[in-house]
C-alpha cells in the first residue's frame, strides 16, 4: 500500500512526522536531505521515535537512547534488541510517500498486548 | 590493567561493562551484584510490570547474543574496598583482586521506623519487591501510597488503572514538587484527582500499625492502617512507601573512598582514589556549572555517564571528557508521558509556553536571568525533544565557553 505523507516542501530538514497507520510510520527527512520511513514505536516499550533525537541517520529512543539506523532499522546497543521495521519511501511531483512494508513488525510486548486486548496503541 | 571488579550489576554496572569492552578494555571482567538477577530495567517495575503488561523476561537488559566475556558473582554482596591492593571484599569472605574498580552499587529504598517485617508493607526498588507487590495488588483492597516521587505517583497511576481504591499522601505541597518546583507540581497534580485518586498533601507519615492477625497466624502482623503527623488515621491494607532511597555506600566506609551524600567524584566519575570509579544513583559526579556535587537518580544518567567514568579509568583521569546532557527523566501516569530535562532548582522563573495545564497537556520551560535551564512536558513529546535538545546544546556550549 502507498500511501501520501505530506508535501516535501512541508518537511523541513531535521524534522520528523508520524502517520498514524496500525502501527503508526515516523518519516524523517534528514539535515543531510535523505527521507526515511520506520515503524514510529521502538522495539523496546511504548514510545513515539517520531519523538526521537535525530542525528544523521540515526534516530535515539526519547526514552531508553537505543538508537535505529534510519536506513536499515538495525538497533546500536539494548535494551532494544529488535531492529524496527523500515518502509520505502518515493518522492513523486513534490509529495512524499511511503510504500508500507509486507513484513511483519517488531512492535514492543506492552504494544502487543494491548494490540490483542483491543485496544489503542 | 588486567583486571577491573564492576561492583553492581543493574543499568550503571551493565553500561561500565559494555563501555569497557567497547573502549577495547580485553582483560578479565568481574561483575559482582547483590541481587540474584541479571541486569533487569527497573522503570517498569512500578508500571507495566506491576499491571502484568511486561513480564519479567522481557524487563532483561541484555541483548540475547550479547557477551561481555564477564565472571558474573551474582547474589554477592560487596562488604568492603580495600584501596591500597585494591580488592573487593564480598559478605561470603570471597575476595576480589583488581587493577581496577567501578563503584556502581546504587542506593536502596528508604523505609519508615517500624515498618520492617509487616506483612503488605512494600517499597519498589528490586524486581522482588515489584513481585511481592504485584501478588498484593492482584488481591484488591485499600492501598495507601506514601511519598511524593516519582515512584509513589507510578504505583498510585498503576493501582488505580487495576481498580484499586488509592489514597496518596505527599509530604510537600504536591507530588514531584521536589523535582518540578512547587509550581509546576501543582499544575501536574490534579491528574490524580482527575482518576478518583485521594491526595492528601502537606503532611507527614508517623508510622504503620499492624493488624491482630487471624486464627492461623497466616495474616498476623499485617499492616492495617498509616498514621498521619495531624493525627489522622488511613485504614490500609496495602502501603507503598515511596520516600526516596540512599546510596549504597555503606560498604565503602574505611576505604579512604571520599563519601558525601553518595561518593564523591569529580566531573569524570573519578573518585578520590586512583583506580576507582563510580557511576549511577550512588555517585554524586561534580557539577562545574553550578559547583555542586549531587547524585542523578535517573536511568539515562547511569546510562550515558558511564563510557565517561570507563573512559577515566582507563586513562587514569586524563582522558577528556564532554558535559554530559542535561540530566533528564520520564513518568507515565494515567496514560500521560511527563517529561523533564534539567535543574528545576536552579530557575527563578518558570512558564507555560504552549498547551495548558487545564487540558493535562503542555509544555513549560523553566529561566534563570533569561536563560533556559529545564523544560517540562506534559503529553508534549515531539515539542520536548526539540527543547531538550536545545537545551543540551546551550549546556554543551556554556561549558566551553
Amino acid at each position: 500500500m502507498v500511501i501520501p505523507v505530506c508535501r516535501l516542501d512541508d518537511l523541513p530538514r531535521g524534522e520528523s512526522c508520524r502517520l498514524e497507520t496500525d502501527p503508526p510510520v515516523a518519516v524523517f527527512h534528514t539535515e543531510d536531505g535523505e527521507i526515511h520511513a520506520i515503524d514510529d514505536t521502538c522495539t523496546h516499550q511504548d514510545a513515539s521515535l517520531s519523538d526521537g533525537w535525530l542525528e544523521g541517520c540515526w534516530v535515539e529512543c526519547p526514552l531508553h537512547a537505543s538508537k535505529f539506523d534510519l536506513r536499515t532499522g538495525r538497533v546500536d546497543a539494548p535494551p532494544a534488541r529488535l531492529p524496527v521495521r523500515t518502509h520505502e519511501v518515493v518522492v513523486r511531483d513534490g509529495v512524499i510517500h511511503v510504500v508500507l512494508s509486507d513484513a511483519p513488525p517488531n512492535l514492543p510486548p506492552s504494544c502487543v498486548a494491548a494490540r490483542m486486548a483491543g485496544g489503542a496503541v | 590493567m588486567r583486571t577491573v571488579a564492576v561492583v553492581g550489576a543493574s543499568l550503571a554496572g551493565l553500561s561500565a561493562a559494555r563501555s569497557l569492552r567497547g573502549q577495547g578494555y580485553d582483560g578479565r571482567l568481574v561483575v559482582i551484584g547483590d541481587e540474584p538477577h541479571r541486569p533487569y530495567d527497573r522503570p517498569p517495575l512500578s508500571k507495566e510490570f506491576l499491571a502484568g503488561a511486561v513480564t519479567e523476561a522481557e524487563l532483561s537488559l541484555e541483548a540475547d547474543d550479547e557477551d561481555l566475556g564477564a565472571e558474573w558473582l551474582l547474589g554477592a554482596r560487596a562488604v568492603g574496598l580495600g584501596t591500597r591492593e585494591r580488592s573487593v571484599r564480598l559478605a561470603d569472605d570471597r575476595e576480589v583482586r583488581a587493577d581496577g574498580v567501578v563503584i556502581a552499587t546504587g542506593a536502596t529504598a528508604r523505609t519508615l521506623p517500624g515498618s520492617a517485617g509487616l506483612t503488605g508493607v512494600h517499597v519498589v526498588r528490586t524486581l522482588d519487591d515489584a513481585r511481592a507487590l504485584r501478588d498484593d495488588l492482584a488481591r484488591g483492597g485499600r492501598l495507601v501510597v506514601v511519598g511524593g516521587g516519582f515512584v509513589g505517583a507510578e504505583v498510585v497511576s498503576t493501582a488505580r488503572g487495576m481498580g484499586l481504591e488509592v489514597t496518596f499522601v505527599v509530604a510537600g505541597p504536591a507530588p514531584l514538587s521536589g523535582v518540578l518546583g512547587r509550581d509546576m507540581a501543582a499544575a501536574v497534580s490534579p491528574l490524580h484527582g482527575d482518576h478518583g485518586v485521594r491526595l492528601l498533601c502537606g503532611t507527614g507519615v508517623r508510622g504503620v500499625t499492624c493488624g491482630p492477625g487471624d486464627r492461623s497466624g497466616a495474616e498476623r502482623g499485617r499492616v492495617s492502617a498509616v498514621l498521619l503527623d495531624d493525627g489522622r488515621r488511613l485504614p490500609a491494607d496495602i502501603v507503598v512507601l515511596g520516600i526516596g532511597a540512599v546510596p549504597c555506600t555503606g560498604w565503602l566506609e574505611g576505604s579512604g573512598v571520599a563519601l558525601g551524600d553518595g561518593v564523591r567524584c569529580g566531573a569524570d566519575g573519578t573518585t578520590s582514589v586512583p583506580g576507582v570509579v563510580a557511576v549511577g544513583d550512588c555517585a554524586a559526579w561534580y557539577d562545574p556549572a553550578a559547583a555542586v556535587h549531587r547524585r542523578i537518580e535517573h536511568w539515562t544518567g547511569a546510562k550515558e555517564r558511564a563510557p565517561a567514568a570507563v573512559a577515566a579509568l582507563l586513562s587514569g583521569g586524563a582522558a577528556p571528557f564532554a558535559t554530559p546532557r542535561p540530566p533528564y527523566f520520564w513518568s507515565d501516569q494515567y496514560g500521560v508521558r511527563i517529561q523533564f530535562a534539567g535543574h528545576a532548582a536552579h530557575a527563578d522563573t518558570v512558564t507555560v509556553e504552549d498547551g495548558d495545564p487545564a487540558d493535562r497537556s503542555f509544555l513549560a520551560v523553566y529561566r534563570r536571568a533569561g536563560h533556559p535551564v529545564a523544560v517540562l512536558g506534559v503529553a508534549r513529546t515531539k515539542e520536548f525533544t526539540r527543547r531538550r535538545r536545545q537545551l543540551a546544546a546551550d549546556a554543551a556550549r556554556t561549558a566551553t565557553a
